[in-house]
């Protein structure tokens, strides 16, 4: 990798949502969601080719709104969620949703790649995981090497667990989790844990990470001031079922034993020159940590 | 002429036979010529008659050719004269010589008589002799009876005076018994002791034997009792053991019953000791934890003044202090052992070595019973002793425990010089070296816990003024305002709290030094051991108690950023904030300071290599950075959850146009106005570039004019997207990137741009993440504006908080859904009023 010149790929938008397809075996696939105000937001697929060192993309529109998170699922390479706001009446919500790509745009795009920034095809909705009872969706989360089948998503201080039903145009609440706690107490980000037969989960709201188990939908091990300043995101360690990395915007990446939270294993100051925004994120097959920040003046991957 | 010529030849023939004739007599008698003189030489001439080397032959023709006939007749009788002459001489001679020869054949023949004479007379005598030596033989031969007679007498008299000696023995031993004559009772035993044990085969002997037996063991009997009760004097003793010994009593078990004697008198030496140890066993538990509590109290007032208290602490679990305890052991144990040990050699060793006994190896024995015997009970002696000093845990009076200490160490000296190869004094200087490093450790124990209620004092100190405005700060909307509060209520206390805090530690320090330094003073006796020189002076005093306080400092300092520091406010930030001065001045002069002082005081000659200076100055520096940027983190934090809060819980789509700067927008500079004043009292001003001449007034009016209003111009025409991006990008590429969480520098200024840095920054994020309608964007421009007519003078570079504050203003336009700037006139106006 070092060897390569890097691959930029630039955006027309401002994106903050970002994940890799991991139902896509053949490929290296990325999906991102922009987020924009004022135009129609778009879904950018992205291969990258690791033999030749390039880059492919595809474009495909979401009207629904700006993208604040973005999940493929794990047994259907055409079917994604997203969480959007959207502004109707002068007020601003956020929802979140269940879309299919449309089946022919990759063979589109092939055909005239010229084209397909004029006229990106549309996702199609196939149902929505609003729940008006239970807030604004932060982040939705697969069940991870699922069938595609569950997903959890987190909405102000809920978790929610559902079910998809009906190649997924039917979504209903089978459970659900509520944060209880002094003050308005929200979720920031979440995890969906591999290990453990996927019955963990992980949360972040405010400086605190949270574990929960889904089976009976409660807390099972909280990190109090995790962070000296919000935690931004978190992941597993696809290898190792109890260690847990997260980073916050004091600038640190820390890594986890979630069997003894009372101190980090490690704790990384590695962007001590920048402001943090990270999206923690590890790829399944490697073992590389990308943390990234949203000043797009530059990312770093962490090798270890 | 034939014939003349024949007579001289035979004349001449003959008077050279004359010639060698007399040559040969007087060779003979060994006499020399009278007719000539010696001196001349004998002639060679051949012509010579009379010299040896005449030659007849030449002679006569010389002769014949020289003289006439006259002469030559005459020559001739002449010649004839001399020969007859010369004939006439030889007869004589020889019959004179013929004389003496009969005369002396007489004289032989007589002797030959004479001799004859002799040897009948020898005969006759030897004769005469053979007859004394037989009579003589006969004569001795009659005496031989009577004489074996004599000698027999003679032997049957002394085994007669034997015998009698021995009949008599039972009664003179018994009388030297009444008399307690032990002593010469001995001597008559031993002298008598062979024979009866050769004789015992006979019943009258068997007898006496019995006798003297029964008698000798009544007295050994006597003796052992007298031995056994001890109270006789030394000499008695000696005397005691001496027959003892010569009553073959076995050496050994006399050494084990003496010692085994004196080992019951020293036992109830130390156990008295050791009854002064545990008077109280069950309270001593109790009063230890006590002690150990109040023991960090202790030390707080200086040793001399605390005297009254500690003096109670010193001796927590015993009536006696520790000096009079040693006192005790000493004049008791110490000096019985020394006693035992001095008759014990007089008795086994140095007696045993002239007499008889040396040869039975009694003094090695001897020398190893007594060796095992004092060890044994040193050991002992120095567990209680140990045990007694382990109880010394209040580090109040040093001076105590090292009186106490070199009495102990010197009283030791005596039992040296008694036994000089045993290990007792060894063993006596590693208990005072022991008690030397543990008293050391206790010495760092007490300093580092001062300096932890050093702490908490100034804890205290720094939250009792912030009591009367904690509702207000609560009020005022903040979560964590613990710092700038108390700051701001005790503004003129921070330096006082620093230099007392400082001042008491280091006096601490001191008095420590000078209560360890009492190990070394001249004075004391183990002071001029080469562990008290050396090894604890520089391991012990400098390593293991001034730079470990050191490294103890600036690792509970560092402790505060690690441990406390993600847990959010829980060490007040006033607290890092002095403790980082602190650290820094360490670094600056305090640590070089302490560690000249120890130097000279304790003469550290390092022969182990020891930290340097710089390695501590280093860490405390290091521990006062990390203070400090964990402060600057800590109060950067508090601000932006003010921010944070603000911008979170704000509905900004909906929101009425603004009239006021928000109220959260004065805490904060308020509250950065009061972290100012803090810091400037513990840091200098710092250097800032230099400020445009309206730094204040500096408005956004040129950044709205122009790029942001070019931003949203070209935002409005939906074919160019990128551009906007684009010159956003390309500006940010340009403008300096700025480091959030960068190390601060130790002046205010820094210190203040960092906390700004980072509270702004948050503000950014925190806008970012929302979504803003036309008056949300333009109350975020009021707010800003006000930040900038009030932040810019804390920072070093003012450009610094107006990119920032432009990005954000920036920022919420890009996430405003009808981005409709206001007014720069109309924000001025609204600043002004607020």
């Amino acid at each position: 990798m070092e060897d390569d010149a890097p691959v930029i790929y630039g955006l027309e938008f401002q994106a903050r949502a970002l994940t890799a397809q991991t139902a896509e075996t053949d490929a290296i696939r990325f999906l991102v969601g922009t987020q924009s105000l004022k135009f129609d937001n778009q879904i950018h697929i992205i291969d990258f080719d690791d033999e030749n060192n390039i880059i492919n993309k595809n474009v495909l529109l979401h009207q629904a709104g700006e993208i604040w998170h973005i999940g493929a699922s794990p047994a259907d390479k055409a079917v994604l969620t997203t969480c959007y706001n959207k502004t109707s009446d002068s007020r601003l919500v956020s929802c979140a949703a269940v879309w299919r790509m449309p089946s022919d745009w990759e063979t589109g795009s092939h055909e005239s790649p010229d084209d397909s920034a004029h006229n990106p095809q549309t996702l199609e909705l196939l149902c929505r995981l609003d729940d008006s009872a239970h807030g604004n969706a932060a982040c939705v989360l697969w069940e991870p090497m699922g069938d595609g089948k569950r997903v959890i998503s987190l909405a102000d201080n809920n978790a929610l667990l559902w079910d998809l039903q009906e190649s997924s145009t039917q979504a209903t609440v089978s459970s659900t989790a509520t944060l209880e706690g002094k003050g308005q107490l929200k979720f920031t980000a979440g995890k969906w844990s591999p290990h453990h037969n996927c019955s963990q989960l992980a949360t972040a709201n405010d400086t605190a990470i949270r574990g929960w188990d889904l089976r009976t939908m409660s807390q099972i091990y909280c990190i109090e001031n995790a962070h000296g300043q919000l935690v931004r995101d978190l992941d597993f360690n696809p290898n190792r079922q109890y260690y847990l990395a997260s980073c916050g915007d004091d600038c640190k990446v820390k890594f986890w034993d979630v069997r003894n939270v009372q101190e980090p294993i490690k704790t990384l100051e590695e962007h001590s020159h920048w402001w943090v925004d990270p999206e923690g994120f590890t790829f399944p097959h490697t073992k590389l940590q990308w943390s990234s920040h949203a000043d797009s003046s530059g990312s770093s991957l962490l090798r270890f | 002429m034939d014939g003349e010529a024949d007579g001289s030849v035979t004349v001449s023939e003959d008077s050279g036979r004359r010639r060698r004739v007399h040559g040969m007599l007087k060779l003979y008698y060994g006499l020399n010529e009278e007719g000539k003189t010696p001196e001349q030489p004998e002639s060679l001439d051949p012509c010579d008659i009379n010299g040896p080397h005449f030659d007849p032959e030449l002679y006569l023709n010389k002769l014949r050719r020289e003289c006439s006939l006259a002469e030559l007749m005459d020559q001739e009788t002449c010649m004839v004269k001399q020969i007859r002459s010369l004939d006439s001489d030889m007869q004589t001679l020889v019959y004179e010589n013929y004389n003496k020869f009969i005369s002396a054949t007489d004289t032989i023949r007589k002797m030959k008589n004479d001799f004859k004479k002799m040897e009948d007379e020898m005969d006759c005598l030897s004769a005469n002799m053979a007859a004394i030596t037989d009579f003589s033989a006969r004569i001795s031969g009659t005496l031989q009876d009577q004489h074996t007679q004599i000698t027999k007498l003679s032997g049957v008299h002394t085994l007669l005076r034997k015998l009698q000696f021995l009949f008599e023995l039972p009664a003179r031993l018994n009388k030297c018994l009444e008399l307690q004559a032990y002593a010469q009772a001995v001597s008559s035993h031993r002298r008598a002791r062979c024979v009866l044990q050769q004789y015992s085969h006979l019943p009258s002997f068997k007898g006496i034997q019995d006798d003297c037996h029964a008698i000798m063991d009544k007295l050994a009997q006597e003796l052992r009792q007298k031995f056994r009760d001890g109270g006789s004097s030394a000499k008695d003793l000696s005397e005691c053991v001496e027959l003892l010994l010569q009553l073959d009593e076995p050496a050994e078990e006399l050494c084990d019953k003496f010692l085994s004697h004196a080992r019951s008198r020293l036992e109830s030496d130390l156990q008295g000791l050791e009854a002064e140890i545990r008077p109280y066993p069950s309270t001593s538990a109790l009063k230890d934890a006590s002690a150990r509590r109040s023991s960090s109290a202790a030390p707080v007032g200086s040793p001399t003044d605390g005297s009254p208290k500690t003096s109670s602490l010193s001796s927590p679990s015993s009536n006696t202090d520790i000096l009079e305890f040693i006192d005790r052991g000493c004049n008791e144990f110490v000096s019985s052992l020394c006693l035992v040990i001095t008759s014990y050699q007089e008795l086994f060793i140095n007696h045993a070595q002239t007499g008889e006994l040396a040869s039975k190896n009694i003094p090695q024995m001897a020398n190893g019973k007594l060796h095992a015997f004092v060890d044994d009970l040193a050991a002992r002696y120095f567990s209680l002793v140990e045990r007694r000093i382990q109880e010394e845990k209040g580090v109040g009076d040093n001076s105590l425990l090292v009186r106490a200490l070199d009495r102990f160490h010197r009283r030791l000296q005596a039992v040296a010089k008694l036994l000089p190869g045993s290990a007792v004094p060894n063993q006596g200087t590693e208990i005072v070296i022991r008690a030397a490093t543990e008293r050391v450790k206790q010495y760092l124990c007490a300093l580092q816990s001062f300096y932890m209620d050093s702490l908490t004092d100034v804890r205290q100190a720094l939250a009792t003024p912030r009591l009367s405005v904690a509702g207000a700060s609560v009020a005022g909307g903040g979560a964590l305002l613990g710092g700038p509060a108390s700051g701001r209520d005790a503004p003129t206390s921070l330096p006082e709290l620093l230099s007392s805090l400082s001042a008491s530690i280091l006096n601490q320090i001191k008095s420590v030094l000078a209560s360890v330094h009492l190990f070394t003073a001249k004075d004391i006796t183990f002071s001029n051991k080469p562990y008290f020189k050396g090894e604890f002076c520089s391991q012990g005093v400098r390593e293991s108690l001034v730079v470990s306080f050191i490294k103890f400092l600036c690792q509970s300092s560092r402790q505060f950023c690690e441990s406390a520091g993600d847990k959010g406010g829980s060490t007040p930030p006033a607290l890092l904030l002095l403790l980082s001065r602190l650290c820094l001045d360490y670094e600056t002069s305090t640590i070089s300071y302490i560690l000249t002082l120890t130097d000279e005081q304790f003469l550290v000659q390092h022969h182990s290599p020891v930290t340097p200076v710089t390695s501590l100055c280093a860490e405390a520096r290091e521990a006062a950075q990390k203070l400090l940027n964990h402060y600057v983190k800590v109060q950067g934090l508090i601000i932006s959850q003010m921010l944070r809060k603000s911008v979170e819980t704000r509905d900004w789509v909906n929101t009425i146009e603004p009239r006021n700067v928000r109220a959260v927008m004065k805490r904060v500079v308020e509250d950065t106005t009061s972290i100012d004043v803090q810091v400037g009292l513990l840091y200098e001003e710092g250097v800032r570039k230099a400020h445009s001449s309206d730094s204040s007034k500096r408005t956004f009016s040129v950044y709205s004019s122009s790029r942001q209003q070019a931003r949203y111009a070209a935002s409005y025409t939906p074919s160019a997207p990128m551009d906007t991006n684009l010159l956003s990008n390309i500006h940010k590429l340009f403008s300096e990137r700025i480091d959030i969480f960068s190390s601060v520098e130790f002046n205010k200024v820094s210190v203040m741009t960092g906390i700004i840095k980072i509270s702004l920054k948050t503000f950014l994020e925190c806008v970012r993440l929302r979504t803003f309608g036309r008056y949300g964007l333009q109350q975020i421009q009021v707010d800003c504006h006000y930040l900038q007519m009030y932040l810019w003078r804390f920072v070093s570079d003012e450009n610094l908080v107006h990119f920032l504050l432009d990005e954000i203003v920036g920022s919420s336009a890009h996430r405003c859904l009808d981005p409709a700037p206001m007014e720069q006139s109309v924000i001025e106006v609204i600043c002004e009023r607020g």
